[in-house]
């Protein structure tokens, strides 16, 4: 049986990635980008799992669906399967939430859970790895200009520029970075 | 001195304070603790972080424990209520078309009338009002169910995360809604609405947020339990000195706290709200409250008020429903704790809820402590032992 799943994910490289992960398992895919009416988009799609970021504020729109329970809603009734422990501290690791209609039978939930999981994984590492460089990235600049004010203020070399600031960050215990940003604020201070 | 980490999660509110402040002035460092904060960026995010141990505890809506008991929202574990971190603190507003229509009907914007207001919405609604609230269990719903059950307005919630608030009433997504500060004086800041009612004036006590653990980590972790709930304590007590304002609003308005103008956040602490972009001024006394009148105190008729509530709507035995959300509530804890760090104590763990029209004096261990009038708009009077819904 194909189930009809919707991915709640304003970013669209995200969500293309999910959907490459989950439609060749031979299910139907709806991406639902905008926080705006997304209780009504969701109810009219009707899907039998929907799977959002544990980082969306959103989802606590999604809450208020697992308690509807008319007639005519097909309600997503529950935070990944309670039954399964060790998949939900999974999911939760690596922040993948999923509402999914009453009924639907466990190992099915749980093959389209591996699927999201492993795909949050990626996205988590992709995330951390983004930001490890973003900070190095930002740190090189700070030492760069804090080398700079030290040529210029005590005409040192480059080398040693780099050699006095390493030997002011082992002397505090502090890093390099660090005493560089304070040099560099300083520098600022009295400019 | 080596210090205890301790996981406290949160989401960006007004009424974090005496979790931040705790952290930030040094009372959690007093206690022997290192608390690591946790921002969370919705309710149900929260919730799954408590329950399945990534924090070891977290400020949390007052009547999520108490549904979750019911079997509400799913039959994750037990909560303990362990101390109320903030009483009041929510703003009713309104579209800018809607307040039109509503000055229209001739609705003066006192701010302090919920009968009036209930009547004059009434008047001036055309068709069913869509109400944004942030979670479906909330004191926020309460509230604005209570509010409008006799009113005659149509209306239905929505579920939007408080920081998103404003755009939502901005886009027409909404219609009006209830939320805590400082995001309903955000949509005013905005120009996306009108201010209301505070939510003081539906029922002038309500316990907004609670400080929660799992049941089995507070029976496991006794000394870290008091230990945090005197750190906490002893920052809501530093809170409620009106010197300390600008200091805590400067602290919270920071991105990793609430991320919201200084100015904002301590308008509300003061009571001094701005309701419109016209820039009119309403005085409200105990806007939010974080201490004075036994604030902190886990009464057991206030949780109890909430089941009668949730259990009446989802047609629940109301009766059982108060007596399991009474024993949510902590106040054994909450005595022996907070005994030693100085708290006063009431002789009763119970009240009436509604029947203090003044602040009023009741017997305590020390003598005599000051409660906080506690009416309700209609001068409805709970009785926590009689199942009258």
């Amino acid at each position: 049986m194909k189930l009809h799943i919707v991915i709640v994910e304003p970013d669209q490289d995200r969500a293309r990635l999910m959907i490459d992960s989950l439609r060749p398992l031979g299910h139907a895919v709806t991406v639902i980008a905008e926080a705006a009416g997304l209780a009504r988009r969701v109810r009219d799609l009707a899907p039998d799992i929907v799977l959002i970021d544990m980082a969306n504020p959103s989802r606590d729109t999604l809450e208020e669906m697992a308690l509807a329970s008319g007639p005519l809603d097909r309600p997503v009734a529950f935070f990944v399967d309670r039954t399964d422990r060790d998949l939900t501290h999974q999911a939760i690791e690596a922040g993948v939430s999923a509402y999914v209609v009453d009924g639907l039978q466990p190992d099915r939930v749980a093959t389209v859970m591996d699927a999201a999981i492993m795909r949050f994984q990626m996205f988590r590492r992709m995330r951390t790895e983004l930001e490890t460089t973003r900070r190095a990235l930002e740190e090189r600049k700070l030492i760069d200009r804090a080398k700079g004010i030290l040529m210029k203020a005590r005409g040192l070399s480059e080398e040693d520029a780099y050699a006095l600031l390493r030997k002011a960050a082992m002397d505090q215990g502090r890093k390099v970075a660090e005493v560089a940003g304070a040099l560099v604020t300083a520098a600022g201070l009295l400019s | 001195m080596n210090l205890t980490p301790l996981r406290i999660g949160f989401v960006p509110l007004l009424d974090v304070a005496p979790i931040a402040i705790a952290h930030e002035l040094g009372f959690a460092q007093s206690e022997g603790l290192a608390l690591g904060l946790h921002r969370a960026p919705s309710w149900s995010s929260l919730r799954d972080m408590l329950i399945w141990g990534r924090v070891d505890a977290a400020q949390m809506l007052a009547p999520v424990p108490v549904a979750m008991a019911l079997g509400l929202g799913g039959d994750f574990a037990q909560l303990d209520i362990l101390q109320v971190l903030s009483v009041n603190g929510d703003v009713v507003g309104v579209s800018n078309a809607l307040a039109a229509r509503l000055r229209d009907v001739g609705h003066d914007f006192a701010f302090a009338n919920a009968q009036m207001a209930a009547h004059d919405l009434a008047l001036a609604a055309r068709g069913p009002l869509r109400i944004g609230v942030p979670f479906p269990f909330s004191t926020h719903v309460e509230l604005v169910t209570y509010w409008l059950r006799a009113s005659g307005v149509a209306y239905e919630l929505c579920t939007i995360p408080p920081p998103r608030m404003a755009e939502a009433l901005a886009a027409g997504e909404v219609d009006a809604f209830c939320v805590g500060e400082p995001w309903g004086s955000v949509a005013v800041e905005l120009g996306a609405g009108t201010l209301l009612l505070p939510s003081r004036a539906i029922w002038a006590v309500a316990p907004e947020k609670v400080l929660a653990a799992r049941h089995d980590w507070v029976c496991e972790n006794p000394d870290l339990t008091g230990r945090m709930m005197r750190a906490i304590w002893r920052a809501a007590k530093w809170l409620s000195a009106p010197e300390n304002r600008m200091t805590a609003s400067e602290i919270l308005s920071r991105a990793e706290y609430v991320n919201a103008p200084t100015d904002v956040l301590e308008r509300a602490l003061r009571g001094e709200m701005v309701i419109s972009n016209k820039g009119e001024l309403r005085q409200v006394p105990d806007m939010i409250r974080f201490f004075d009148g036994a604030a902190s105190f886990p009464w057991r008729s206030q949780a109890a008020w909430f089941a009668a509530q949730i259990a009446q709507r989802h047609g629940l035995d109301i009766d059982a429903s108060m007596r399991s959300a009474k024993s949510l509530c902590r106040t054994d804890l909450y005595r022996e704790n907070l005994r030693s760090a100085g708290a006063d104590l009431p002789g009763a763990s119970e009240k009436l809820e509604g029947s203090l029209t003044h602040a009023t004096a009741v017997a305590s261990e020390r003598g005599q402590m000051i409660l906080a009038p506690d009416a309700f708009f209609d001068g409805f009077i709970f009785d926590p032992d009689v199942p009258n819904g």
